[in-house]
């Protein structure tokens, strides 16, 4: 069958007609299937909900209780049918509970990667490849200008200005989900144990991190009590980049701006968000992951949702692989 | 070259004073001979090197990468330095290694024309990403980090421990890549010999008259001069060389070679350097504005020479011939130089004349009304004070005349760095004018201090309340005729730019209070400036 037919852009998200299910729905639908837990992935208000067994939970953390009608866990690698339709989730390794979904009907299968990349990470199951007839990948840095460096020597940089700035308290900003848990991750591989203290928005995801095996050492509240004088001098505090914007980085003796991001590559992305030490590292695949991915899985077709799909687009036609941009709405790249 | 390109990157980034110094030092002190004195010479501007053209770049690139992909890339990044070091791919199967930057430096230094392209290209090749950078930055002439020679001395001071002044005195002395200076600031070699006598000496400065300073001090035990509205320089005629320099000790020679032609003495003085006229050819001196297009010129025309011919006003001499006279009292050193500059061009010296005073309040009321508009306030000069490098407090002060002062209204505002990065503390003011028959405010200048840290937190909350627009870091906040926030900036000067939409320039421009008690409609009006213009231009 045409893969259009299997699967194809609609107003709420992409929707499977034959098995009438959703993937990612950016608005409230019957049945969803979700492929990770950031926000602009997993929003509240289904009916029915299938995701792996961590993102049912982080979606849980951050909705409540009843942010659907009905969940199902899938495990990573198992096959369920619905309507006919056969339906897999595969590891993405892009954050906890990451997957790629697959659909299959009449011969025709098609892989929806969600965000996904191909480095280790110690917080999540590395990504696997599927062959498939379509690989529908995102590109959020689906541009040549991006080369992930590797993540251990820019968790070094951090140590290093610890040790250069022991006065400073070195506030990280890196995405709640995640990004957070993994730098702090990479920070207790390199060997610092000291206390790592963090805003109060990454508490429970960081709990939940840590009720799943994933050792974060120890974690305190960035908080103070009233008549509590303490600055963080050198200390390593994490919150959600919006928070150092805000008053609540006031506390903070003499604070060095830090940030866990992939944009964090283009200088001037640091610099006008007055960041003093940028970390490169990203939860995608960088440019050459992207293309070496396409190659590697060698689909008949390649759909591209959100990101920059004119350069990978772009790079399929030079290598004679047929493509085309899908131009969903609603996912944010810039949250990284 | 990666610890190199390590230390740009941070530098870039990183706002303040004191962390440049120390990320400076940590560099020089770990950093191995001659890359790090090529680091310094590249960041003090004194490394010369054959420099390639953007278009070179570009063309390599190209050869290997499909344009419309390179378009894209480039679009996105926005500086072709740091695009072509991103999208760079070396061969499968080279190796990156790390190029010292010493190496690559001398390397470069020895291409001719006809191998660069193949050189350059062999260098991207091998060096990581941040290295590509920092090599193509270097390559195509402009590193443009935020940090002068000035800082970068102060860095060695710091990893030798030594005195800035000691590092200032040898500079001009020593070229790249500077193994005597490394040598002795790591303790392993003795302190380098001069190697011209006409070294910089670091100049004395004055510390700002504050409240009450005065109340125990005897006017006779002073001298008063004109503070002229100039540049501070220092002019060396030694041993047959001659050397202008200004006062953080970089040279500017080239720049002045009619002042250095005319420095037919024997001695170091110290002085302003302007232009116009000298009270001894009887024509007036001219404004800052005049003076600065002299100032940051390697070269000079014929035709500047004549339409701003620059001159020194001596304030005081640092040696008498080939005699140090620094631990002379004022008096005497004044002596000295009054003789020097009586025999010296007419035309190129004079000397500032001194200001007969009897007490504070007369000298108060000279100072608030000046006889010539490019004097910019008044010095005080204890009588026995010895010329003392740096700036002590006691023998010098510096009373400026009162600042200008309008009321604007806040228009912009964005967030500082540093222990600033939480608060909204760089604010762009603006002032009414009339706009095809309407009035709108015109911004007018950028003021990121003067306020207390109380009236930190007013502002501040006063731009998160109301907040009309954002762009990236900055946001717009309300502005009408009866809502907004008025403040009172006070600064030094003003000129005509036509770099600003507003055809005016500030100098200094500082909040000096907040006016909560007046409504934008009664700030002031762009014609009050360009009348604070004309009245200054006497015109």
């Amino acid at each position: 069958m045409k893969p259009d037919a299997l699967l194809y852009p609609a107003p709420k998200g992409l929707y499977c007609q034959i098995g009438d299910f959703y993937i990612d729905p950016v608005q409230p639908v019957e049945r969803a299937l979700i492929t990770h837990g950031h926000s602009d992935h997993a929003r509240a208000g289904h009916g029915q909900v299938l995701a792996t067994r961590e993102t049912l939970d982080i979606m849980r953390i951050r909705y409540g209780e009843g942010f659907c009608g009905t969940t199902q866990a899938v495990e990573l690698g198992e096959r369920l049918t619905l309507n006919g339709v056969e339906v897999g989730f595969h590891p993405a390794g892009h954050v906890l509970g990451s997957a790629q979904i697959s659909v299959r009907a009449n011969g025709t299968r098609i892989v929806v990667s969600g965000d996904y990349k191909r480095r280790r990470d110690p917080t999540c199951a590395g990504f696997e490849p599927v062959a498939c007839d379509v690989f529908i990948t995102e590109a959020t840095f689906g541009l040549p200008v991006f080369h992930h460096p590797d993540d251990r020597a820019e968790t070094r940089k951090l140590l290093t200005s610890l040790a250069q700035f022991p006065e400073r308290t070195h506030v990280v900003g890196a995405y709640a989900l995640g990004k957070a848990q993994r730098v702090i991750a990479l920070l207790r591989e390199a060997g610092y144990h000291e206390p790592i203290f963090i805003h109060g928005a990454l508490q429970r995801l960081c709990d939940y991190y840590q009720s799943q095996g994933i050792d974060l050492g120890e974690l305190r509240p960035a908080t103070l009590a009233a008549d509590e004088k303490q600055d963080f001098r050198g200390t390593v505090v994490v919150g959600p980049p919006a928070a150092f914007a805000d008053r609540w980085s006031r506390r903070f003796a003499d604070p060095i701006a830090i940030f866990a991001s992939g944009w964090m590559l283009i200088r001037q992305r640091a610099k006008q968000r007055g960041v003093e030490l940028p970390l490169v590292i990203s939860d995608h695949c960088d440019w050459a992951e992207l293309t070496a991915t396409i190659t590697e899985i060698a689909p008949g077709e390649v759909w591209v949702t959100h990101g920059r799909e004119e350069a990978l687009v772009r790079w399929c036609e030079l290598q004679g692989i047929a493509a085309r941009p899908l131009h969903l709405v609603g996912y944010d790249d810039e949250g990284e | 070259m990666r610890a190199f390109a390590e230390l740009l990157d941070r530098l870039v980034l990183s706002p303040q004073r004191n962390a440049k110094i120390r990320l400076l030092a940590d560099y020089f002190q770990t950093a191995p001979d001659p890359s790090r004195g090529y680091a310094l010479a590249a960041i003090a501007g004194t490394l010369s090197l054959n420099t390639v053209k953007p278009a070179m770049i570009r063309d390599l690139l190209l050869e290997r990468m499909d344009a419309v992909l390179f378009q894209y890339s480039y679009d996105y990044v926005g500086d072709l330095a740091e695009t072509v070091s991103l999208v760079w791919e070396p061969p499968a199967g080279t190796v990156a290694s790390d190029i010292p930057l010493g190496e690559a430096i001398e390397r470069l230094q020895m291409t001719g024309r006809a191998d660069a392209r193949s050189v350059v290209r062999d260098m991207l090749d091998h060096l990581d990403t941040s290295a590509r950078f920092a090599f193509l930055k270097l390559v195509t002439g402009g590193l443009r980090i935020g940090v002068s020679a000035k800082l970068a001395k102060q860095a060695l001071a710091e990893m030798g421990g030594k005195d800035v002044a000691e590092i200032e005195t040898l500079w001009h002395g020593l070229s790249p890549p500077y193994l005597p200076l490394f040598g002795w600031l790591s303790g392993e070699a003795e302190k380098p010999a001069l190697s011209t006598p006409a070294v910089f000496h670091s100049v004395m400065l004055a510390n700002p008259v504050g409240e009450g300073d005065l109340d125990a001090l005897d006017p006779r035990d002073f001298a008063a001069e004109w503070k002229w509205d100039g540049i501070r320089v220092q002019l060396a005629n030694i041993g047959g060389a001659r050397r202008l320099y200004s006062r953080s000790g970089d040279e500017i020679s080239g720049a002045f070679p009619d002042v250095l032609e005319a420095a037919d003495f024997t001695g170091v003085i110290d002085g302003e350097l302007l232009v116009g006229g000298t009270t001894r050819t009887n024509r007036a001196t001219r404004n800052f504005a005049d003076l600065q297009q002299r100032l940051n010129r390697k070269t000079v025309s014929h035709k500047l020479l004549e339409a701003y011919p620059a001159f020194i006003r001596a304030y005081d001499i640092l040696f008498s011939a080939e005699d140090d006279v620094r631990p002379q009292g004022f008096v005497a050193r004044r002596a000295m130089l009054a003789d020097l500059v009586e025999h010296a061009s007419p035309q190129h010296f004079d000397l500032s004349p001194l200001v007969p005073f009897s007490s504070w309040d007369e000298l108060d009321r000279l100072r608030a009304d000046p006889p010539d508009p490019v004097i910019e306030g008044i010095m005080l000069k204890r009588l026995d004070s010895p010329y003392t490098p740096g700036r002590v407090k006691g023998p010098w002060f510096k009373w400026k005349r009162a600042p200008f002062n309008i009321d604007a209204v806040l228009m912009y505002a964005q967030r500082g760095h540093g222990k600033r990065s939480s608060y909204y503390s760089d604010y762009t003011f603006g002032v009414w004018t009339t706009v095809d028959g309407k009035e709108a405010l015109v911004p007018v200048g950028k003021a990121y201090f003067g306020f207390t840290d109380a009236e930190l937190e007013v502002l501040d909350r006063f731009v998160r309340d109301n907040t009309t627009e954002r762009f990236g870091p900055v946001r717009a906040v309300r502005a009408e005729p009866d809502f907004g926030f008025v403040v009172e900036v006070a600064f030094e000067g003003i000129n005509r730019s036509t770099r600003h939409k507003s055809g005016v320039a500030m100098r200094f421009p500082r909040i000096a209070r907040l006016r909560q008690d007046k409504l934008p409609r009664d700030a002031d009006r762009l014609e009050t400036l360009q009348a604070m213009i004309e009245a200054r231009e006497g015109t």
